[in-house]
């Protein structure tokens, strides 16, 4: 997957190159079944949300923001921060004071 | 192994992320505070980034964005928005941050930066921004270093922290200039409150981006591989890692003569230890981020009242104030630098003594050398020191109308540090008479009350008398020191005209 | 006596009255439950015992004469997709089996406020992605009317939990018809909000810009209560508009004059089943004949909204799913090779497959190149869908059609058909992208005695509208007195 911007296509190839790709970056280990049937299930979806090029969307401002809302802040006021027990307390791993991951040996992704 | 060559164009641009002086975090009320003694008690389900919970932007932050993007003289956007960053790390508790993509809030800018301190008349360089934008910070990963193998540990306490991005243009030229860029930074952020650019406590952070222009045998400009340094916690390491570079940089330049199998961008980390950088395990693929807009968070539109407000309530920044300091109150620059470096509160103190005295270079002096000297010894800060501005204008007006010599005021001032303040309450003017009465430190301005004295002295050491007479310059020395020792209040040149006007008749 | 499949109003008046206790109708809710849920399979946790101790406090409350909440003491189901501090919330996924939050989501601090009992917590489609609750990992939940047919989804547990009188009222979410598709197919009054009337704080996220929670009653007056309760303005959801909440069973009893009710037939597709087209033309002429208009109205964009839906709405999801990596919540694989490995692993272990599809179909979407083409293009479209209501709205006061094109379906029949499935979507998924209102209302039976709901859609904040029009139907067809013969077992 390129960073640069490609052309509109109209229906892109999945194949299972990209799929493993995507399961890649969506870091998901996909059993070969899955491959499989995901990447002909996924095409068909793709194919049929192709429908939307023929909607003219010429000048249509994209939906952002809930119903119009916007500049919606709050105050730089102090709430009751969770104990440290709760914030663990759904950790596969923890030592009572750090969350435990096995060891980070990459940098950050950015 | 061919000589490097010369000469190069170095092409440096720095990212800093500063943490703001907020309250509280950027999307929850959880305390924005350095705590590394006790990890993750500053955590809710926001910035745990639990199944269900919201952001929602803290106005403060924006707030002291939107005063940081105008004195950086960026354009504030009319609307702004959040995108959603999406990568997998441990310390980043929804698997993506909260940041600004394609709508930051501020564009473009700049920052002067001196060149190199040659005294009073120096060139600035200009160093543009791309642009300035606010997202939130990460937890920390503790990597055990130790042992092979050990789990990484977690702690969430800074997740959630408001960030501030500055992207600056490649206008950097040097490693020096770099650190000068970084110290420049620093101080506006600091003036601004914006925030305390702790590099210890990470609450300022550097990537740098650095690539050589070199020339190859064939006379054509080549740019090497942009190389991207990470990690770099001090200013100091910032401009060693960036000369480390440029070295490495020529050096692998003339071994390839230009040619490179890879130029993709690499990264490496600075090991200030061993004082190199090094390739950092490379990443699988180019992290593709799909940002889109975080529809969590709605776009905010950023009235120009408010930026008028914020503009006009901006502080003389530190820049403008320096050469203030050096245009009207005729301050060297180098004093001017060392003021102003210290922070907004003694500069304050500092202008509030020139205004009150009368005489800007000698409170410069003053502040410079004695109060900066004590507040260091003590490890204070201006605002807990003994003697306020008032205070020591009141010494400088005694020294400027004769009451007092340097020598004697340099007492008074010692004996007010040492003044108990739950003591008496009098005014300092008050004080410093009575300090003054107490040890004698008045100047004797008469110099007829002087001539006993002198006489006696003359008298008491009848070698010395003999021998200055005798053409023994020197030997007056000694004369006006037992001079000065009886009459602490006397001028010491005065005491000395005094005595060769007597030894002379 | 019948208990739980009393209307709420019944239940509330009893209980001021004496005639019954929060304990005693706690009880039955629990003997039900226990009676029937495994054939049915609505509920994936009960709370028996905090429930029991809970009705018994409100009941000594009563007793001692203190003001009691608006629900005061009225047993609530609550979907698995919402937070309950000290219950556990799963999703119904394997990813956060045995996850107990350490906090309330808003409504759910709102219903214990409000003196609700929480009894416990219903089976959902697997983070709320699916039409049947077949998604779910631990198991379908049949509609109590066929329990060889699904309850719909992905709120089916909830709607089958008020079907079968498990409790009066429950809560489901709504991002693509999740709330009035299953209370089609289970015979029961669903209400989805306008967009950012109720908040979403400890909604556990499918689509952000879709997920709306909200009511389920056996009756309109049962979710304009509920509705009460669930609504108002939370300044920890961004998203969470700061508009008055009507006290919206206050005009259920008036019917709205001159009501013009608009029907978009272009939309009724080729595959509308045919006794969900004579349910739909029978409740038409109820308001005909209550002095309606009716009214043809245009949509057309209607036919771009599934497709629209099936970008927008897996892209959100799969950033908002992203954040089930083993690390600080949720699975673990027991078995990986360092730390990404552990990702992916714990990932491809516990999500289930349309999960999984959702996810893989986002991520694509969103990736470096496609944002212009997929998502960007899904929400401009969007904003034609929304034009098309807005413009239909300046015409009529409510926009009726079928809930989805068929009764409840047989289990097994779409789960192997993904496409299939999305388009059964179809009349629910609008409202969702133009955050408009909308309810599910019981509009008769197929032959074969499968329930058929009527859609009602309002413009946006226009809940009490449509809950005045819902009314109007129901007191005139009296179709939400019927109960599934399973229900009517136990009395």
């Amino acid at each position: 997957m390129s960073d640069s911007s490609q052309a509109e296509p109209l229906v892109p190839e999945l194949t299972r190159d990209v799929v493993l790709k995507v399961a890649r970056l969506a870091r998901l280990h996909l059993a070969e079944s899955e491959v499989e049937s995901f990447t002909s299930q996924l095409t068909q979806i793709l194919d049929y949300v192709g429908v939307l090029d023929e909607a003219d969307t010429e000048g249509v401002e994209p939906v952002a923001g809930a119903m119009g809302l916007n500049s919606v802040l709050r105050e730089d006021l102090p709430t009751t921060s969770l104990s440290r027990d709760d914030a663990l307390s759904g950790a596969p791993h923890h030592d009572g004071s750090y969350f435990l991951v096995p060891p980070i040996l990459d940098p950050r992704a950015e | 192994m061919t000589a490097p060559c010369s000469p190069a164009t170095t092409i440096i641009g720095l990212e800093v992320h500063v943490q703001l002086l907020t309250e509280t975090k950027i999307f929850c009320g959880c305390l924005n505070r350095f705590n590394p003694e006790e990890p993750n008690v500053q955590t809710c389900p926001v910035c745990l980034g639990l199944p269900g919970a919201l952001p929602v932007m803290n106005r403060r932050a924006l707030e002291l964005a939107i005063r940081a993007g105008l004195a950086l003289s960026g354009t504030i956007a009319g609307t702004t928005k959040w995108d959603r960053k999406q990568y997998y790390y441990p310390d980043l508790p929804k698997a993506y941050q909260i940041s600004q993509f394609d709508l930051p809030f501020c564009d473009g800018g700049w920052m002067d930066v001196d060149d190199a301190d040659d005294g009073d008349e120096t060139q600035a360089s200009r160093i543009r921004l791309i642009r300035v934008h606010l997202e939130e910070d990460a937890g920390k990963n503790l990597h055990d270093e130790t042992q092979r193998g050990r789990d990484s540990r977690i702690d969430l306490n800074r997740a959630g922290t408001p960030l501030l991005e500055i992207v600056s243009e490649p206008d950097l030229r040097s490693a020096a200039q770099s650190r000068r860029y970084l110290e420049e930074m620093r101080l506006l952020m600091v003036y601004l409150g914006v925030s305390d650019c702790n590099m210890q406590e990470g609450s300022l952070r550097c990537d740098a981006n650095i690539n050589l222009e070199l020339v190859n045998d064939d006379g054509v400009a080549i740019r090497t591989p942009i190389v991207e340094i990470k990690n770099l916690n001090s200013f100091r390491g910032v401009e060693a890692a960036l000369e480390y570079e440029i070295g490495r940089q020529r050096q692998e330049f003339a071994e390839c003569g230009g040619v490179y199998a890879d130029s993709e961008k690499q990264t490496r980390g600075w090991d200030a230890d061993r004082g190199v950088t090094f390739a950092q395990r490379g990443k699988e693929d180019a992290a593709d981020y799909r940002y889109f807009p975080d529809p969590d968070l709605v776009p905010v539109q950023i009235a120009a009242e408010w930026i008028e407000e914020l503009r006009t309530g901006l502080c003389e920044l530190p820049a403008a104030r320096r050469q203030r300091l050096v245009d009207d109150l005729k301050l060297s620059r180098y004093d001017a630098s060392v003021i102003i470096d210290q922070g907004r509160d003694l500069a304050d103190y500092f202008e509030a003594v020139a205004q009150r005295c009368g005489d800007p270079k000698w409170a410069a002096n003053w502040v410079t050398q004695d109060v900066l000297r004590e507040l260091n010894d003590r490890g204070q800060a201006i605002g807990d020191f003994a003697i306020d501005a008032d205070g020591l204008a009141a010494i400088l007006a005694r020294i400027a109308s004769g009451d007092l010599t340097t020598r004697s005021a340099r007492e008074v001032f010692t004996a007010l540090l040492d003044d108990d303040p739950e003591g008496e309450q009098v005014t300092v003017e008050a004080r410093i008479d009575e300090i003054i009465s107490d040890r004698g430190l008045a100047t004797i301005a008469d110099s007829g009350a002087l001539e006993p004295l002198i006489d006696a002295v003359i008298e008491r050491n009848p070698q010395a008398a003999a021998d200055f007479r005798g053409g023994k310059q020197a030997a007056i020395g000694k004369l006006i020191g037992e001079v000065m020792r009886e009459a602490k209040g006397a001028d010491p040149q005065s005491v000395r005209a005094a005595l060769i006007e007597r030894l002379s008749s | 006596m019948a208990t739980a499949l009393e209307s709420s109003a019944t239940l509330l008046d009893q209980l001021t009255d004496g005639q019954t206790t929060s304990l005693r109708l706690t009880q039955d809710c629990l003997d039900r439950i226990a009676a029937h849920d495994t054939a049915i399979g609505a509920f994936l946790h009960v709370d028996s015992e905090p429930a029991l101790a809970a009705a018994a406090a409100i009941d000594r409350r009563r007793e001692a004469g203190e003001p009691l909440g608006l629900l005061a003491g009225l047993p609530v189901a609550v979907k698995d997709v919402l937070a309950t501090r000290g219950q556990p919330t799963t999703c119904a996924s394997r990813m956060l089996q045995g996850w107990v939050p350490p906090y309330d989501a808003h409504v759910v601090e709102r219903l214990r406020r409000a003196d609700a009992v929480l009894i416990g917590k219903t089976n959902m489609d697997e983070f709320a992605m699916g039409s049947t609750t077949e998604n779910s990992a631990f198991g379908p939940t049949r509609t109590p009317w066929r329990l060889d047919c699904a309850a719909g989804g992905s709120s089916g547990g909830s709607a089958a939990a008020v079907a079968a009188g498990m409790a009066p009222l429950a809560v489901g979410s709504d991002t693509g018809g999740s709330i009035r598709q299953p209370a089609s197919f289970c015979g029961v009054v669903g209400l989805k909000p306008t967009y950012g009337r109720v908040s979403r704080y400890g909604l556990v996220a499918f689509a952000s810009s879709l997920d709306q929670v909200g009511p389920f009653s056996g009756d309109v007056r049962g979710a304009a209560l509920l509705l009460e309760v669930l609504a108002d303005h939370d300044p920890r959801d961004a998203t969470c508009a700061d508009e008055p909440v009507p006290a919206y069973r206050d005009q259920l009893e008036r019917p709205l004059d001159a009501l013009r009710v608009g029907i978009c037939r272009d939309h009724f597709t080729e595959g509308l089943d045919k006794d969900v087209d004579e349910a739909v033309e029978a409740a038409i002429d109820v308001y005909r004949r209550l002095g309606a208009e009716i009214h043809d109205i245009q949509l057309p964009h209607a036919r771009f909204a599934v497709a629209c839906y099936y970008l927008v709405a897996p892209s959100e999801a799969s950033s908002n799913l992203a954040r089930y990596d083993g690390v600080h919540y949720g699975a673990r694989s027991d078995d990986y090779d360092g730390l990404v490995d552990m990702y992916c692993r714990s990932r491809g272990e516990a999500f289930g497959a349309e999960v999984k599809r959702r996810i893989m179909l986002g991520t694509y979407a969103l990736s470096a190149g496609y944002y212009d083409a997929f998502y960007l293009k899904a929400q401009k479209v969007r904003r034609l869908i929304q034009q098309d209501y807005q413009q239909a709205f300046t015409s009529v006061d409510v926009i009726a059609s079928p809930v989805a094109p068929t009764p409840a379906i047989p289990l097994g029949s779409l789960v192997s058909d993904p496409l299939q499935m999305y388009l059964a979507d179809t009349y629910t998924i609008s409202a969702n992208l133009a955050g408009l209102p909308g309810l599910s209302l019981p509009a008769g039976f197929s032959d074969d005695g499968r329930p058929i709901g009527l859609q009602l859609l309002a413009p946006p904040f226009q809940e009490s509208r449509l809950l005045q029009a819902a009314a109007m139907h129901e007191r005139e067809t009296q179709w939400h007195l019927r109960r599934p013969p399973l229900a009517e077992d136990s009395s």
